[in-house]
């Protein structure tokens, strides 16, 4: 493989790890921070991109139409948590598998809400930086994933700094950790997964974007993200944002060198493998405590 | 003996008896038709458009006075497009629900899984766009409305295009299902015997989200041209690709078996990104294809799909599908039975008159006379899909029968 083409792909895998990154980024904080198995993340995820596609169909930017549903998927996030808390967590032990029945429903609801809504066609927005490319030379890269990957790479960037330098996000850490010591110290852990929950809710917005912004959506396309995005929150190590970008950046280059040098069918086998081998090393996850 | 008057009223309650035997009362209960087709998942794009027309045929036949005095009610199941799930469903069809006549799942997939439990009971099938779905199983009661026999026939007419474009090197980009690996390797196959040689050739998993990375690694080897055999998300994600990153100026052809290039939906919106691929189709609005009938039923179709919200054009799975209902009428009408067994027959030796053309069957249940065509996208513009409904947009290139203009090169078409 000529060098150029494996400098080409190792890029284009950064760019892809990150949009990877920022799809996976609320399930690490649902899943990986406050233990909920949050199976319909990726159904959230095209949720918010059809929301952008209905913004864009008023003339909306995807990305600003990401940022605007916020605080609406954060609403949502809210109610999802109270609802999940009420009937499953708070009474016990099997939480977890009911919960994941609970979360797939949630999915399967999603889906069927949107074809019934949407149809069943693929949809896919307009903006000035898709289906174009920057040329350096005989060198190229595709602007939408440049705007995913600076995209990505602020959201991580905002969420890990939440976390580590507010009082919530500490308190959203802590929760993660100690709920009872959390309860001694005088806050409502419930309270704070409740806010978490919103906050990896409202992810799903702006990560939405750029899934309708990467290529078409359709909506049983949360079917294929179930693996990839669940593959980067525990390979990162469950809740830690640094981790996840890496964890995606490493799927990606991986995915991306196999793509243009073994062979398209060993992309998948050598991204799973890779997670195989971090747990067997390192069974907390690559950031894991 | 003489006949006394005891024998003669036995004998004319025998023969009243007989009569009542002879003339039974007329059944008036429905002909069920039984069929699983893909209302969710990734072939529910055509399925949607697949279900209107039957049911558009459905109703048709039904203000007609119906198939032998009787309605006729579809019975079907959303097969969510899984493979996983068409054994349960046409198991079901068959014991429970108990059907009079059965249509196959949509496209090649969902198809395969059930040919082994027809072919045991013996039953019609009529085929419903499956590539080679019977060419093992060789069942004699299949009838595929596909308009090509084989994934060789089907490659044929993109081989002579190669061929007239004096192409050498090639490369396939295929994805990893049955579908497109059954038509890649027919290419395959017409590779060898054409003397090409063949630079890439790669299976992608169907989960591939970017393929910057396939196409930088196509345009590395300088190929003449790129056969690409992929599903609508993928197809739409490899043109993408191609506009972003680029094929390099040595590609001559591009396309071949994309599904989804033929989708209303997906033409609107890659539009001026479509120019210069050729790609299969089975019907364009060109003069070459005026089958008696299509314009008329399209036009109805249109009417009826900008209600239902699905395909706006349907020109790929509606009009075949159609067909289908067109096909067991007649038979059905011909033969004056519901049995399976002279239904088949009936349809096997003779010519089916349908709003796609006239079609016979060859011995696998596939057209004998295959009308696989290649349409180059030229001179599209965005966001008007109103642009396809006339000629000129995806002109017929191959094969020469039906060819409305001769196929430029890829770059020439491009610039």
């Amino acid at each position: 493989m000529p060098i150029e083409l494996l400098v080409e792909a190792v890029i284009a895998g950064v760019l892809l790890g990150c949009f990877y990154a920022a799809v996976s980024v609320g399930l690490s904080v649902a899943f990986g921070l406050l233990d909920i198995p949050h199976i319909a993340h990726p159904a959230f995820l095209v949720l918010g991109a059809y929301g952008v596609y209905v913004l864009g169909e008023h003339g909306i930017d995807p990305l600003l139409g990401g940022i605007l549903l916020i605080p609406i998927f954060f609403l949502l996030g809210v109610a999802v948590y109270r609802f999940y808390h009420a009937v499953f967590e708070k009474r016990g032990t099997d939480a977890g598998l009911r919960g994941l029945a609970f979360f797939f429903g949630v999915a399967f609801i999603v889906e069927v809400a949107l074809i019934l809504t949407f149809g069943v066609d693929q949809r896919m927005v307009d903006a000035p930086y898709i289906g174009k490319g920057l040329a350096l030379g005989e060198f190229r890269l595709p602007l939408r994933m440049l705007v995913s990957f600076g995209v990505a790479l602020l959201l991580t960037a905002t969420l890990s700094l939440y976390l580590s330098a507010t009082f919530t996000g500490r308190a959203i850490k802590a929760v993660a950790q100690d709920q009872t010591a959390l309860a001694l110290m005088g806050a409502d852990p419930v309270r704070i997964k409740q806010w978490a929950f919103g906050i990896a809710t409202g992810t799903c917005a702006i990560a939405g974007a750029l899934l309708i912004v990467v290529g078409p959506v359709e909506p049983g396309l949360g079917r294929l993200y179930i693996g990839r995005t669940f593959c980067v929150a525990v390979l990162a190590g469950l809740g830690s944002m640094p981790g996840t970008l890496a964890a995606g950046i490493i799927l990606g280059v991986a995915e991306s060198v196999v793509l243009t040098s073994l062979g398209a069918s060993w992309a998948p086998a050598v991204a799973f493998g890779i997670l195989l081998l971090v747990l067997a090393v390192k069974p907390a996850g690559l950031f894991g405590r | 003996m003489k006949p006394t008057r005891r024998t003669l009223l036995v004998t004319l309650a025998a023969a009243a008896l007989m009569t009542c035997g002879l003339a039974p009362a007329q059944d008036k209960t429905p002909i069920r038709i039984g069929l699983s087709i893909a209302q969710t998942g990734p072939l529910s794009g055509a399925g949607k458009s697949g279900l209107l027309a039957l049911q558009l045929w459905r109703d048709d036949v039904n203000a007609r006075g119906g198939l032998l005095g009787r309605q006729v009610e579809l019975v079907v199941y959303d097969d969510q497009s899984s493979p996983a799930m068409t054994p349960g469903i046409y198991t079901k069809l068959i014991d429970v629900d108990k059907v009079d006549l059965l249509i196959a799942p949509y496209a090649t997939n969902p198809t395969a899984p059930i040919m082994p439990l027809i072919k045991r009971r013996d039953l019609l099938l009529m085929g419903n766009f499956a590539l080679d779905a019977n060419a093992e199983i060789r069942h004699d009661k299949y009838f595929n409305n596909q308009p090509w026999s084989s994934a060789k026939d089907a490659a044929a007419p993109f081989l002579g295009l190669c061929k007239k474009l004096g192409a050498k090197n090639i490369a396939i980009l295929a994805a990893d299902a049955e579908f497109a690996q059954n038509l890649a390797n027919g290419f395959r196959q017409g590779l060898k015997e054409h003397g090409f040689e063949s630079v890439y050739d790669q299976n992608y998993p169907p989960a591939t989200i970017d393929f910057s990375s396939m196409m930088r690694a196509i345009r590395a080897k300088k190929p003449d041209v790129v056969f690409v055999a992929s599903y609508p998300s993928d197809s739409t994600a490899i043109i993408r690709a191609v506009n972003e990153i680029g094929v390099g100026d040595s590609v001559k052809l591009f396309g071949g078996g994309m599904v989804g290039l033929q989708y209303a939906s997906i033409l609107e919106s890659l539009g001026s990104q479509l120019n210069g691929v050729v790609n299969y189709h089975v019907w364009a609005p060109e003069k070459s294809m005026d089958f008696p009938g299509i314009r008329e039923f399209l036009a109805r179709y249109q009417a009826k799909a900008k209600q239902a919200g699905v395909d706006p054009l349907g020109f790929y799975l509606p009009p075949y599908d159609y067909a289908i209902g067109e096909m067991l009428a007649q038979a059905v009408t011909a033969t004056r039975s519901l049995d399976h067994k002279v239904l088949a027959k009936y349809i096997r030796e003779h010519e089916m008159k349908t709003v796609v053309g006239s079609i016979r069957y060859g011995p696998t249940g596939e057209w004998s006379n295959p009308r696989m065509i290649y349409v180059q996208f030229r001179g599209v513009t965005d966001k008007n899909l109103d642009q396809f409904r006339s000629a000129g947009k995806q002109v017929v290139v191959a094969p020469d029968a039906f060819k409305t203009g001769e196929v430029l090169p890829f770059g020439e078409v491009r610039k």
